[in-house]
């Protein structure tokens, strides 16, 4: 993917300038720290800039939305966080956010608004749909024709909002070929990371959830496996390389395919 | 009024009464429970319990065990028109007090009642047949041992024995109910050809006939003991009820119209907590001001260690489990060795309010065991293998959470015990010092937009 320097404008930034933004990126945190996960930012970030998207980061005033502690049963962190959170969001009158993390995703639109955080909350799989349903975003024609796409739901998007059908829509868009796993949409197998996992070390048992999770998506012998969460992300790219197959399948996030398929 | 009259009403009242005191124990141990809203949106509400209740709509996710449990569902229900006649005879002293009314449409609605009686028979011996000869791994779980599998077992038993019941008291009835009036008239057995059916004749039961005697009076005998074992079978089932997972046949209705409305990803905020930090984030608040008398000087426990810290509704999910083991077969944790059960969790949750309950009619209100829903019945190991992601909630065909009551016993385990795992211990001290579950400063959370 070539270099490319990004325009990622800050809400300090916008604020003094007078200006407010259309939405507000939620980065996460997987989204800024972790290094496979930055590069989903980036893709994002990418589209967001050459379709002219007036956006804005909270930038070093974001802090973790407190999904992870609240998960894990500290509700007390949780709520400081989310207060600390809502402040920074009210104080930017912020009234609509985007985030490419289910968890982020689901706590700011589900969690918050009892704390007194009113906002209204996409995931950027829902966000890309808006702009292709409004003529913005457009593909090249069969960038992905003949490669075989899985789909990974994840937990906090699917099950856990009911959201199954703009990550297809998208796929369906690339001009792949679609494969479903023998678990997919309200049945789809979780990756292992969520309610703090991705933290700690799995209990004693006799397999990981995210080998259990990589076999049934190897099966049905995908190119690709896309799925739209930082945390599945790396559970599915570790599973494929337990299995040696980094070089032939490769794990993407839905942003990722669609900047390699936006036609500009 | 014959003495068989007064026995019948005597066994009538009796187990109505044992039902209505024994299933009022259960409402009250729900009660036990905290507070919790669920009043609104009754359309809403009305619709998922007619949609997954009584329309099973989950069931079928799983096909053969999901038509199977549809015909004998249906069989039940239509089945209890049939019970209505049999305690009206029973109360009347009359011989099929309905024939009268309905002539021929009688012999169809018996036609159907024994058509679905053979398929609840069957699909009962289907059932066992899973569960004990193929062995469907998730009848198998180490939960299951004991008391569950038998319970299981006895229910299917139970409802072969009734149904058979009902066919051969039919099969011995039609052939008393053929035999010329004027050979009878005069004998103790005249009413069997009262009722004001023509040659009637029975879809299925006919096809017993052929086994049964024919002497008129043994007849008379198997058809009686057939119609007192079906009754009485059926007021002992009704007091089985309420010591066995089969209460789910009650409790489906109104657990699943209290169903959790709210997107699944939500959990809720906990109220005790946002009290706390609402202090924390107002400085005009005194936090060393005396708090004001009329507020309840009660300690508050930050989530829960036993049932009674749970709410109505969880305890509601618990009486209503009947341990199909669905969330357990799609559960993660499960699915991969793990010692985590989300149906072990509810069975847990029902077994300890059951406990608590008894303790309270044994022992009086002040009575307090050394037990704790946490620890003395779910480990936390169990607790912690959970990745809640709400696959357990979704597979359960009553609309049951397990996955709430880990959160709360998680919040227990980690705000009043500190018992967190080390790793998390160590996430949430990131969390509080730089805002991330990982050791980087907040200083570079912008750092992506130029790395490439």
């Amino acid at each position: 993917m070539a270099e490319e320097t990004l325009k990622v404008p800050t809400m300090a930034e916008l604020t003094a300038a007078g200006e407010s933004p259309e939405i507000l990126f939620w980065v996460g945190c997987a989204g800024s720290f972790d290094d496979r996960a930055k590069k989903i930012t980036r893709a994002f970030v990418s589209i967001l800039n050459k379709l002219d998207v007036k956006f804005a980061v909270l930038g070093t005033e974001e802090s973790c939305t407190g999904d992870p502690a609240k998960r894990a049963g500290n509700e007390f962190l949780f709520q400081v966080q989310a207060m600390t959170n809502i402040q920074v969001l009210n104080g930017y009158n912020i009234k609509k956010i985007v985030t490419t993390c289910p968890h982020c995703f689901n706590t700011l639109k589900n969690e918050y608004p009892e704390l007194g955080g009113n906002y209204d909350v996409i995931h950027h799989t829902q966000f890309l749909q808006e702009l292709i349903n409004q003529g913005k975003l457009k593909f090249k024609g069969g960038a992905f024709k003949g490669k075989k796409i899985t789909f990974h739901d994840p937990c906090y998007l699917g099950r856990g909002n009911n959201e199954y059908e703009a990550p297809r829509e998208l796929l369906e868009k690339l001009d792949a070929d679609l494969a479903e796993m023998k678990h997919c949409r309200a049945k789809g197998l979780c990756c292992g990371a969520g309610g703090a996992q991705m933290f700690k070390e799995a209990e004693k048992g006799n397999k990981e959830v995210n080998i259990e999770r990589t076999e049934e998506a190897l099966e049905v012998n995908p190119d690709i496996i896309a799925t739209g969460c930082p945390f599945c992300n790396t559970m599915m790219t570790d599973g494929v390389k337990n299995f040696n197959k980094e070089g032939s399948v490769k794990v993407f996030d839905l942003a990722e395919l669609v900047m390699e398929a936006q036609d500009v | 009024m014959g003495i068989s009259n007064i026995l019948f009403i005597v066994l009538l009242a009796g187990a109505a009464f044992l039902f209505y005191r024994n299933f009022g124990k259960i409402v009250r141990n729900i009660k036990l429970g905290k507070d919790l809203d669920r009043s609104d949106q009754s359309d809403v509400r009305w619709k998922t319990m007619a949609r997954v209740a009584l329309g099973q709509s989950k069931m079928v996710t799983r096909p053969i065990a999901g038509i199977l449990h549809i015909l004998v569902y249906i069989g039940f229900v239509i089945i209890n028109i049939e019970i209505l006649e049999i305690v009206l005879d029973g109360v009347l002293g009359t011989h099929r007090v309905f024939a009268g009314f309905l002539g021929d449409f009688y012999v169809t609605f018996i036609n159907l009642f024994e058509i679905l009686a053979l398929l609840v028979l069957l699909a009962c011996a289907v059932f066992l047949i899973r569960r004990n000869i193929v062995k469907i791994e998730r009848f198998w779980k180490p939960e299951m041992k004991g008391w569950p599998a038998s319970d299981a077992n006895y229910i299917l038993f139970i409802e072969i024995l009734l149904m058979s019941a009902f066919l051969i008291m039919n099969a011995a009835d039609t052939v008393l109910m053929n035999i010329p009036y004027e050979d009878i008239s005069a004998t103790s057995l005249a009413h069997y050809g009262e009722t004001g059916l023509v040659n009637p004749s029975f879809v299925v039961s006919d096809f017993l006939i052929g086994w049964l005697p024919n002497d008129p009076n043994t007849l008379a005998f198997i058809e009686r003991a057939c119609w007192w074992f079906h009754i009485v079978g059926i007021f002992a089932f009704l007091n089985y009820l309420v010591i066995s997972k089969h209460l789910h046949i009650l409790l489906a209705f109104p657990n699943t119209y209290f169903s959790n409305l709210y997107p699944k990803g939500r959990f809720d905020n906990l109220a005790s907590v946002k009290k706390e930090v609402e202090m924390m984030f107002d400085p005009s608040i005194d936090p060393y001001a005396t708090p004001p008398a009329d507020e309840n000087p009660a300690p508050v426990t930050f989530g829960a260690k036993d049932v009674s810290d749970l709410t109505w509704k969880q305890l509601m999910d618990a009486y209503t489990c009947t341990e199909c083991g669905r969330c357990t077969s799609v559960c993660p944790a499960n699915l991969t060795g793990k010692l985590l059960s989300p149906r072990k969790i509810m069975m847990d949750t029902r077994d300890r309010i059951t406990e608590v309950g008894n303790n309270l009619d044994k022992n009086g209100p002040d009575f307090k065991d050394e037990k704790l829903l946490v620890h003395d019945y779910i480990s936390a190991e169990e607790l912690w293998a959970c990745t809640t992601c709400n696959a357990c909630t979704d597979a359960c065909p009553v609309n049951i959470d397990p996955l709430s009551i880990i959160v709360d016993l998680r919040r227990y385990l980690v705000m009043e015990q500190s018992a967190a795992p080390a790793e998390l211990n160590g996430m949430f001290t990131n969390i509080e010092n730089n805002g991330a579950p990982w050791q980087f400063s907040m200083a570079d959370r912008l750092n992506w937009k130029d790395e490439n």
